[in-house]
């Protein structure tokens, strides 16, 4: 019996009444939509925060704004940012909601885990949030969470903030888990007829490659995480070395907080191509569709990933040069991050000869992509800058270094989301996103993010130091710096703001958005050719759709349209085999 | 796997039916579970003969400490192996016509896993007693904080064994082709569970167990040394 026509019997058990279809859901789709949503709220914490934040630099005093309270701002939004809101949309919305509809599947393999996997991520968030309002309030460490200060008494929120810090993680890479355990089964086990590996769409391979580095990185932040928690909870010393504290000693002894860095880091710089990956493959998805052109060197793209995914275990200590080390190991951790720049260039090269000679259409996800290209271009540029031992000392505690992972590891892959959710929206919703509203949105946050973070280089090679809570009184700094310091807080709060003009898009277009149709932008990829927009439960009505051909036949010789959806048979168009499949 | 992905251009259309596929995907489950247990044992381990190579570790292999005798332990691990070779008798008989003797075994593989986790709280009651507390040495803590991981993946691994058990007395009672699928699954993941935590309790017992001398030898090896 095939799974297809089995699969209508034993699986279509479509849940009635409201609980148990959108809160209690086991369904791929509503399980993205429960995580985008609460990624996208918790965020909107983190960016006021930033807001925050920027305003005591910016305008020093101008808000009821303490030192304490600059280091809890500055941690919860470092964290808020890279794992609760980028890791959790990337894997658990968009992973969720794509993956089964790209590749021809029902459901995630497991939708129960799946559903389980959502509820622990969301208490995860609830345990965070909740150290807002613990004695001491939450964790003032820095998202590093580095001991022995983390812990330590005259850090913030040493005592209980740290401690929900941690519990919230560990629930997290629980959540991780177990979504991730979904994501790499489905794309393995459960394409449908004709789906090779190889005719996937990019999106595909960016999220599975992120997940496998997820599945064997996360478990890094949960040994420090526990170890970290046990040391705080019950006087152990595995990070904590002998030390004084306000001049009595401390009962730790012999612990090493440069064991606590490189698991972190083992964890932490794996962590950015779990973010980049996906981000890797939708733009990927994003830039063919709108220039109406089949991806340039497909396979080399899904090697470039591979090869990065690979490489990213083994260039953490890159993070760790002023800690300190062996030179051999600066050289080594040196060679390797610069190697990581190889197969990352190959991409950026295929994304520019993908837009040559295509027929660009500049809509707003296309807006988004390219804007991509060139954020991620320069803030990867400044990395090979930070990669070299020697440049990287000098410059590490400056607002260079944040200047850098703020363009490539934050502003591009949100630019990404951002381009992400005005293209597939129309699949979620069966309404187009209002374009005018999207345009402007974009040009604030595009235009506005580079004059936010552009001229932090400078301030870096000003020599002004990061981490700080105000920067009176430091002859070193020239006056000028301060100004320019006002101008990025001006930007940063009008950029903020305008990020509810996203929101208001969401809401208004969900009503009253112009019916998109079933495949708005002349797609080619499974998603797009659902019975039903939005796919309802089962995605693919009585049979399973079957493919024939890669997910990028645009501007195809000798077809009527001018793209070719997967589905389409060898007979009706010819599929030309030796450029993209086995 | 991912090779054998790429050689596999028609997912389904090989497939003989849902529960293959079905199965096909808990089984690549379940491994990529054990992979990630896998990273977080490993990296624990490294964090351990990381940590060994401080002055103020005592190794719980000295004639002062509570490893210098291991019987105790040793019983822990026979259970285990019992448990283990069970899980693979029941998963082998479960194929035979009237399911051979998979019900004891299973029950077997159960309770020695239930004794292998009572004997490990009994072992924890013992070091406490005597005054091994986590705080008082950081090979206690890591002691305590290895086989308890350990053990609750043990647990972990008794709440899918109660599934299969539940799911071979149904399917005696009323045999379904549906229902014995099923069970056929659950005994194999389990089997496949099992000799995992077993290897993973064999790699732990022998650190935890080695000589200051072993960890020196390793460190130096992983560049962690003098």
């Amino acid at each position: 019996m095939a799974y297809a026509d089995d699969v209508e019997n034993e699986e279509l058990h479509e849940p009635t009444g409201f609980i148990w279809k959108y809160v209690w859901s086991q369904d791929h789709k509503v399980i993205a939509i429960q995580y985008s949503t609460t990624a996208i709220l918790v965020g909107l914490v983190a960016l006021v925060l930033s807001g925050m934040m920027r305003m005591q630099i910016g305008f020093p005093g101008s808000i009821d704004m303490d030192a304490t309270a600059y280091y809890q701002a500055m941690t919860m939004h470092g964290m808020i940012m890279v794992i609760y809101l980028l890791t959790a949309i990337f894997l658990g919305g968009f992973g969720n909601y794509l993956i089964p509809l790209m590749v021809g599947a029902r459901d995630m393999v497991f939708p129960f885990v799946n559903m389980l996997s959502f509820w622990f991520y969301l208490v995860s968030v609830l345990v965070l949030l909740a150290s807002f309002f613990v004695p001491g309030g939450p964790t003032g460490a820095g998202w590093t969470l580095y001991p022995p200060q983390a812990i330590t008494a005259g850090t913030p929120g040493s005592e209980w903030g740290i401690i929900l810090m941690l519990v919230s993680l560990i629930i997290f890479i629980i959540a991780a888990t177990m979504g991730g355990l979904n994501y790499v089964t489905t794309v393995l086990q459960a394409r449908t007829h004709g789906m090779t590996m190889f005719r996937m769409p990019l999106t595909v391979w960016g999220i599975f490659v992120a997940t496998i580095l997820a599945l064997l990185a996360f478990p890094a932040l949960f040994v420090s995480g526990v170890m970290m928690l046990l040391d705080q909870t019950i006087g152990t010393s595995f990070f904590m070395p002998d030390m004084m504290q306000f001049g009595s000693q401390l009962d730790y002894s012999g612990g090493s907080p440069i064991l606590f860095q490189h698991l972190f880091w083992f964890f932490g710089h794996p962590e950015v191509y779990i973010v980049a990956l996906p981000a890797f493959g939708l733009v990927s998805d994003l830039i063919s569709i709108h220039a109406r052109r089949s991806i340039f060197g497909y396979r080399m793209m899904v090697w470039a990933i591979v090869s990065i995914g690979v490489l990213s275990f083994v260039v953490w200590a890159h993070h760790m040069y002023v800690s300190g080390m062996n030179p051999y190991f600066g050289f080594f951790f040196a060679t390797t991050t610069l190697v990581i720049a190889v197969p990352t260039a190959l991409k950026v090269y295929n994304w520019l000869l993908t837009l040559w000679r295509g027929n660009i259409h500049l809509t707003v996800p296309m807006l988004f992509s390219l804007a991509f290209i060139v954020t991620f271009l320069v803030g990867g540029l400044t990395g090979l800058f930070l990669g070299n031992v020697v440049v990287d000392i000098p410059l590490s505690d400056t607002y260079f270094v944040v200047a850098h992972f703020h363009m490539v590891m934050g502003v591009a892959p949100i630019l990404v989301v951002f381009g992400s959710i005005y293209h597939w929206y129309p699949k979620m919703t069966g309404r187009m996103l209002h374009d005018g509203i999207g345009k402007l949105h974009f040009w604030i946050t595009f235009l506005g993010t580079y004059l936010i973070y552009f001229p932090m280089h400078y301030l870096g090679f000003l020599g002004m130091p990061r981490r700080y809570y105000a920067y009176e009184d430091y002859p070193f700094i020239p006056e000028s710096a301060q100004s320019l310091n006002a101008f990025i807080t001006v930007v940063a709060i009008v950029v903020g703001i305008s990020q509810l003009l996203f929101l208001f898009n969401l809401v208004y277009s969900y009503f009253k958005g112009a019916p998109s149709g079933g495949n708005p932008w002349r797609a080619t990829s499974l998603e797009w050719l659902t019975p039903e927009t939005p796919p309802k439960h089962g995605n693919w009505g009585s049979s399973l759709p079957v493919v024939h051909r890669w997910a990028y036949d645009y501007g195809v010789p000798g077809a009527e349209l001018d793209y070719v959806p997967q589905t389409t048979s060898a007979e009706e168009v010819p599929v030309h085999e030796s450029d993209h499949d086995e | 796997m991912l090779i054998q992905a790429r050689t596999t251009p028609l997912p389904f259309a090989a497939s003989s039916g849902y529960f293959d596929q079905r199965s096909a995907s808990a089984k690549t489950g379940l491994r990529f579970l054990m992979a990630a247990m896998s990273s977080m044992f490993f990296l624990f381990l490294l964090s351990y003969i990381l940590r060994s190579q401080v002055s103020d570790w005592e190794a719980l292999s000295e004639p002062w400490q509570p490893l210098a005798q291991t019987g105790q332990l040793w019983f822990n691990s026979a259970l285990l192996v019992v448990a283990s070779i069970s899980l693979e008798l029941a998963r082998r008989s479960i194929r035979q016509p009237d399911h051979g003797h998979s019900r004891e075994l299973l029950l077997l593989a159960g309770l020695s896993s239930f004794g292998f986790l009572v004997g490990q709280v009994a072992f924890w009651n013992f070091l406490t007693s005597r005054g091994f507390f986590a705080e008082s040495n950081p090979a206690n803590a890591f002691f305590f904080l290895l086989t308890g991981l350990h053990a609750l993946h043990v647990v972990g691994g008794l709440v899918a064994w109660i599934a299969a058990t539940v799911r071979l007395s149904r399917e005696r009672r009323q045999p379904t082709e549906k229902g014995l699928a099923l069970t056929k699954l659950s005994i194999e993941l389990c089997a496949t569970y099992w000799h995992f935590l077993l290897v993973v309790w064999m790699l732990l017992f022998a650190l935890l167990s080695s000589s200051p001398g072993t960890y020196a030898a390793i460190a130096k090896f992983c560049g962690l040394g003098d």
